[in-house]
């Protein structure tokens, strides 16, 4: 059990977790870093939805469930990413986002 | 009384004639729509002289020949007050007018199988005068004056399309445009007319409205707009659209124009029916006219006697056969209007409301006869014009005698019927105004005098130089002349001082000698002058002309009245209204619509680098533009 941590401990570390995942998402150009820098989101907002749940309803478990839906979605989201990475480097030869950029004015 | 049912088949067969021979037509042969159009023509002519059989010579005129309506229903109705009707309304004048119409149509149909043979479009020209028949005959029977402003129209409409029948001449288009939109612009006086009319009446009806006890007037009587009475502008504002349709001056520029039409056309539209619809229009509103806004009236006498002047002047001057004819119309059609404004009510008083009549129904017969006389004479010679023309009376024997009976009849030589009906026009004339008679005493010898001068060039004198031997025309063509010379000579003897009056009282008149005898003699007068002048060809007339210098080029030149029209529309109208008004369409209007399409384009145009296509940028944007959303929400509202 997680006697004795507050909840703002959780809440800080779901923060970090957020935004060094925007960051990621903003600054790396790689796509597949880009891709884990969407995990962390995904993830310190799972982290939110448990925590709260935890701590605010403790005996209900719709927090809980749906951070098991975020997990199912993230992987699905995951699978399609990586087959649009698999086909960007087979025809541009990188995975570059800088070089993804057909779609302009 | 309601035997009458049947009359709805003369107004339905040329609408059915039309649509067939219009849709259908161009599958056939063309002369069976020639003779399709024909035939059905001629049952209409059938049923119209049944029902003017049973009309006047029934038993039911003792008390007077009284309306019957036998077919009527509801058109439209708007509200409990506000409802147009389409029915078919018999009095004596619509009877005469069916008669007149239908025998007018069924000989120019007849006509025109012989004079438009190998024509390109000859089924278009069949259905377009069924098309224009039918517009005719409603109007002429319509129960209430909205009806009759609807097929008014339609006579506008099929006018113009028949004027416009050789489409690929610049002149025709010109023409028939000219026609549409002066008759068009007078229409609309029309219509404001009506709407006054039923504004201060509540009707309608010609039932109620030319009722003489004039109940329905009560309250209108005292509304009045610039100090003049309502019903006094409403009358004026549908004469002018009568004048319009009937080319009186000053709207008669374009009937002249209007004979670039083939020429039956000219003599069904142009001379015997259409034209004449602005006098039956007058004659229709008679009562209203006479009791409740007589200075109308007074301007209605004037305006016929001026145009029949002019236009008689104007006639002596001209070359071209059909707009001799066209002007002696205008003359005619001057006549007609003179005697309804000169007119009284009710028995003796009401002579000229049956002196109009009764030219009216004259002078279709003779009028339409010297237009088929004349598209025979172009027939053989392929000309319009008159010093193209001479000594063809040994070429077209029937034509020539045709023509002379119709000459005679017009210029009032007595025992025919031009004579009858313009001597009870003079009589009702000098009953009423000196001058009008002096006027029009005039025109008599003026009219005798052109129509010789027409006709001694045209027969007598030297041959020209044809492309071939003028030739006959064939039979079809000549038995309508001959039909309508015998009609000419005989119309006279059809008492309609006991048919078609003012009251549908019958009464008696008497020929009035002192009136007569002048206007015989300055008929023959005229008949002598132009004998001397053109029986042998001889330069006296040229010389004549250059004497009256500047006053002839003037008259021939039609008092430049055309040109007038132009330079008002032209220099006047267009310059000083319509391009200030485009001006301010193209640099206001436009301009503005124009302005808000650039400034989008333009911001556009500087924003569009924001969509690079750079994945990472929109992130940054939309991270950006979060935060600052949620910081400026904090901000405010806690």
């Amino acid at each position: 059990m997680i006697q004795g941590i507050p909840l703002e401990h959780f809440l800080i570390v779901s923060t970090l977790m957020f935004f060094i995942g925007v960051c990621g998402f903003i600054i790396r150009r790689n796509l597949i870093t880009m891709l884990m820098a969407i995990e962390l989101i995904l993830n310190s907002v799972n982290i939110n939805f448990v925590v709260f749940n935890r701590y605010l309803y403790p005996d209900q478990l719709q927090g809980q469930f749906f951070s098991l839906f975020i997990v199912g979605i993230a992987a699905a989201e995951a699978s399609v990413a990586i087959a649009l990475i698999i086909n960007i480097y087979r025809k541009l030869q990188n995975i570059d986002v800088e070089n993804v950029n057909e779609m302009k004015y | 009384m309601t035997g009458y049912t049947y009359t709805v088949f003369i107004i339905m067969i040329p609408l059915v004639m039309f649509l067939v021979t219009g849709l259908l037509g161009m599958k056939w042969k063309p002369i069976i729509s020639g003779v399709l159009g024909t035939i059905g023509m001629g049952i209409s002519w059938i049923l119209s002289l049944a029902t003017a059989g049973s009309y006047f010579f029934g038993a039911h005129h003792a008390a007077g020949f009284q309306a019957i309506i036998p077919f009527e229903i509801t058109w439209l109705k708007f509200t409990e007050n506000l409802i147009i009707k389409m029915g078919i309304y018999l009095d004596p004048i619509s009877v005469m007018m069916l008669v007149v119409v239908t025998t007018v149509s069924f000989m120019v149909h007849l006509y025109s199988i012989g004079y438009m043979k190998g024509e390109s479009g000859f089924q278009r020209f069949f259905a377009f005068l069924s098309l224009f028949t039918f517009s005719m005959l409603g109007l002429v029977i319509a129960t209430n004056i909205f009806q009759m402003y609807i097929f008014w129209e339609l006579v506008g409409v099929s006018s113009f399309l028949l004027i416009g029948f050789y489409y690929q001449k610049p002149s025709a288009v010109a023409a028939s445009k000219k026609a549409f939109i002066v008759t068009r612009f007078a229409d609309l006086g029309f219509l404001i007319g009506i709407l006054i009319l039923s504004f201060v009446t509540g009707t309608f009806d010609f039932g109620k409205l030319t009722n003489p006890d004039g109940a329905i007037f009560a309250s209108a009587a005292s509304v009045s707009f610039l100090g003049i009475s309502a019903l006094t502008w409403a009358t004026t504002l549908i004469f002018i659209g009568g004048a319009g349709k009937s080319a009186m001056f000053p709207l008669h520029i374009w009937l002249p124009d209007a004979m670039e039409g083939p020429t039956p056309v000219s003599a069904l539209i142009h001379a015997a029916t259409m034209v004449v619809a602005g006098v039956f229009l007058v004659a229709r509103m008679f009562p209203v006219i006479h009791f409740q806004a007589p200075a109308t009236q007074e301007i209605i006498a004037y305006v016929g006697g001026f145009t029949s002047l002019f236009a008689a002047v104007i006639a002596i001057t001209q070359y071209d056969i059909k707009r001799v004819l066209a002007f002696s119309t205008l003359s005619q059609l001057g006549y007609m209007m003179l005697a309804l404004g000169v007119s009284g009510y009710g028995g003796e008083e009401g002579l000229g409301y049956m002196a109009s009549m009764f030219h009216l129904f004259t002078h279709a017969m003779f009028k339409a006869l010297l237009f088929l006389g004349a598209g025979s004479i172009i027939h053989a010679v392929h000309s319009n014009y008159m010093y193209d023309m001479g000594g063809l009376r040994k070429y077209l024997p029937i034509t020539h005698m045709t023509f002379l009976i119709a000459c005679l009849t017009i210029a009032g030589v007595p025992f025919l019927s031009g004579f009858f009906s313009k001597d009870e026009i003079l009589v009702a004339a000098w009953h009423h105004d000196k001058l009008l008679f002096a006027v029009e005493f005039l025109v008599a010898g003026l009219t005798a005098f052109y129509m010789f001068r027409l006709y001694f060039t045209v027969f007598w004198g030297k041959d020209r130089h044809y492309h071939h031997t003028p030739h006959e025309s064939p039979l079809v063509m000549t038995i309508p002349l001959m039909f309508l010379a015998v009609a000419s000579i005989f119309a006279g003897y059809i008492p309609f001082t006991e048919l078609v009056t003012s009251d549908k009282l019958g009464f008696e008149s008497e020929m009035n000698f002192a009136v007569a005898i002048p206007s015989v003699l300055i008929g023959l007068f005229g008949i002598a002058m132009a004998w001397i002048l053109y029986k042998k060809e001889s330069d006296v007339p040229a010389k004549l002309a250059k004497s009256w210098g500047i006053l002839y080029t003037a008259t021939y030149n039609k008092f430049y009245f055309d040109e007038i029209y132009l330079f008002v529309t032209r220099k006047i109208i267009f310059n000083y209204i319509s391009r200030p008004i485009a001006w301010f369409d193209r640099h206001i209007i436009d301009a503005f619509m124009v302005g808000i399409g650039t400034t989008t384009e333009k911001v556009s145009y500087q924003i569009k680098g924001m969509q690079s296509g750079q994945l990472q940028h929109y992130a940054f944007m939309f991270v950006a533009g979060t935060l600052a959303l949620a910081l400026s929400m904090i901000y405010f509202l806690i």
